[in-house]
């Protein structure tokens, strides 16, 4: 029963290191793809923030979603960073709304 | 006296305590970048126009940290695997290279960071230079009454503020002898130079600090590990799980950091 359960966890981490190595192929071609996207003369550099951020984030969630397994993670985990993710936002979100308090002709370097 | 759920599943949590520990940690992690990411925020867009930096960092050097990390990765959670499957010594080969990966990311780090330290803008007396009262480049030698840069002269500062783009390529650098008697203010790239050194330095530092902190554990496991290996395998496991999410997490803030502070 143990060697039948060992082997079972074997297979079932075996089959996980074949999703890594396919995560690590995609965070390689995102890195790529970032530098590639950078040369790139949008009509905007907005557009170009934009995209390198998209294609960060994505990285993002194949680093947080597979290597550090929150696919397939337990409640309390979620719980945690949703938190987390309630109060980054509000970060931000303050960050945005006082940009419009800039005194006039503030001069920052 | 034995510690709790080291390795047992608790029942409210569903988890062994560690791991709750350090997603708690993690957790406060994001906040504390998250600040100094809205702090970049803050300075870039209240910076004049024209006068935030673009290209004042080697792309491809920050390309290759950013491998070099991706790679630590992927043999971080290797080397947990490994141990998922009772191989000790390919947890040992596997986490030897992240540790390569990890000197390897922090002496291009030092690079990068001496490149800022020599590189200098130097404000010259007025008609010193035909081309322009300000000179900038990396200090390539010194002498009691001189200093040789190699780098450009111009004529407004604006124009150092696009050192190198994609689109407009690196400017042309010579070398350029200037008397001290000319100098009327010296100052290299470190973090007092601009708001964009500023925020840069205390970014890349504090990562990099991270990046210390996590080798410095990871190595503790690997060179120690064995004889938790060979007593309580379970514990040893979770250990490492908990050391690679730590590093996992070091990864990812990198893969914002490089876009926005390399790219942008």
């Amino acid at each position: 029963m143990s060697d039948q359960s060992h082997s079972d966890s074997h297979d079932h981490v075996a089959s996980h290191v074949r999703r890594y190595l396919l995560v690590f192929v995609a965070l390689i071609i995102g890195t790529i793809l970032t530098v590639w996207a950078s040369y790139i003369r949008f009509p905007s550099r907005e557009i170009n923030i934009a995209v390198a951020l998209v294609i960060a984030s994505c990285k993002a969630f194949l680093v947080a979603g597979f290597f550090m397994h929150l696919v397939s993670e337990k409640k309390m985990i979620y719980g945690i960073l949703g938190f987390t993710a309630f109060f980054f936002i509000g970060l931000m979100g303050l960050t945005l709304w006082s940009m419009g308090d800039f005194p006039l002709n503030t001069v920052t370097h | 006296m034995e510690i709790p759920y080291t390795t047992e599943i608790r029942k409210d949590t569903g988890l062994y305590n560690a791991k709750v520990g350090i997603w708690l940690f993690l957790a406060s992690e994001v906040m504390l970048f998250g600040a100094l990411f809205s702090s970049y925020i803050l300075l870039r867009v209240g910076a004049p126009e024209g006068y935030w930096p673009h290209g004042w960092l080697t792309v491809w050097l920050g390309t290759l940290n950013t491998l070099v990390l991706i790679t630590s990765s992927i043999t971080t959670v290797m080397a947990w695997a490994s141990l998922k499957m009772k191989n000790f010594s390919s947890f040992k080969f596997y986490h030897a290279i992240t540790l390569c990966c990890a000197v390897c990311f922090l002496c291009i780090k030092s690079y990068e960071y001496h490149d800022k330290f020599i590189h200098n803008e130097v404000t010259l007396r007025d008609g010193a230079f035909k081309e322009g009262n300000i000179a900038d480049g990396h200090l390539i030698k010194q002498t009691a009454d001189s200093i040789t840069l190699e780098g450009r002269i111009v004529k407004d500062r604006k124009d150092l503020f696009n050192l190198s783009t994609p689109f407009m390529g690196h400017p042309k650098q010579e070398e350029i002898e200037i008397k001290k008697s000319d100098i009327v203010k010296m100052s290299n790239y470190g973090p007092a130079h601009h708001t964009y050194n500023a925020i840069y330095f205390t970014l890349t530092g504090l990562h990099a600090l991270h990046v210390i902190g996590g080798a410095c554990v990871i190595f503790y496991l690997w060179a120690f590990g064995r004889k938790m290996w060979e007593t309580d395998p379970e514990r040893f496991t979770n250990r490492v799980e908990v050391s690679g999410l730590f590093w996992h997490f070091v990864d990812l803030v990198w893969i914002f950091l490089f876009p926005v502070l390399y790219l942008l």
